[in-house]
């Protein structure tokens, strides 16, 4: 068994897809209509190959108030792995990003929070290499 | 105002305040996280009822911005202190 999908509710399925690409920098990997909604996912370009996000719909009324809750408190919906969280905080500000936390320092780990403007938070991170 | 002696009387609160005194406008998320790299482990809930105790004190703010909650520092509250008792010359 293995870890190939990981999904995250939207409230918007194409600026999901813009911000997901454009701002982030991951590509497109399948799109898939499916009524309504696609099955919408990207990957990383540095991984092609690897674990595909899935850019879910928010319709279930259960999802307004969890990812409400999340947000309301600061907590972030996933975490990516990036070089250099100053660096990428910088890029991601100069293209409008908001950040909810600014990078910090906790032994070893980097993070940042920031609005991915779909109704989540998400966490850059980043591990110094062993 | 809520008691700012009582809210000073937990090593947990007065950790908050240093926290918020390193960098001013936290999110929950981080002042838990900072608190766990201190080596607490309060809940997040518990780390929520702190910061009402020190909220009502007058030593936390909590700013409502859009979605997002920050807490800042409010240290007037500490003037009281030493005005009632001088600590300078």
């Amino acid at each position: 068994m293995r870890i190939n999908l990981a999904s995250i509710h939207v409230d918007d399925q194409d600026q999901a897809l813009r911000f997901y690409t454009d701002v982030l920098g991951f590509v497109k990997k399948t799109e898939v209509p499916l009524g309504e909604h696609r099955w919408l996912t990207v990957v990383s370009p540095e991984d092609p190959d690897g674990v595909e996000l899935v850019l879910e719909p928010s319709d279930h009324p259960a999802v307004a108030p969890y990812k409400q809750a999340l947000v309301a408190d600061g907590i972030p919906i996933t975490s990516f792995a990036v070089a250099d969280v100053h660096a990428e905080t910088e890029r991601l500000k100069a293209l409008g990003v908001r950040f909810t936390q600014e990078p910090l320092a906790m032994g070893p780990v980097t993070t940042a929070v920031l609005d991915d403007t779909c109704g989540n938070l998400v966490q850059i991170a980043s591990v110094p290499a062993v | 105002m809520g008691d700012v002696f009582k809210a000073l009387a937990d090593p947990t609160r007065r950790a908050l305040l240093d926290e918020l005194q390193e960098r001013d406008d936290q999110t929950l998320f981080e002042l838990c996280t900072r608190l766990l790299h201190r080596g607490f482990s309060s809940s997040r809930q518990a780390v929520s009822q702190h910061l009402d105790v020190l909220e009502q004190a007058g030593l936390v703010r909590r700013r409502r911005e859009g979605r997002y909650t920050f807490h800042s520092l409010d240290t007037s509250p500490l003037k009281a202190i030493t005005d009632r008792w001088r600590t300078g010359p």
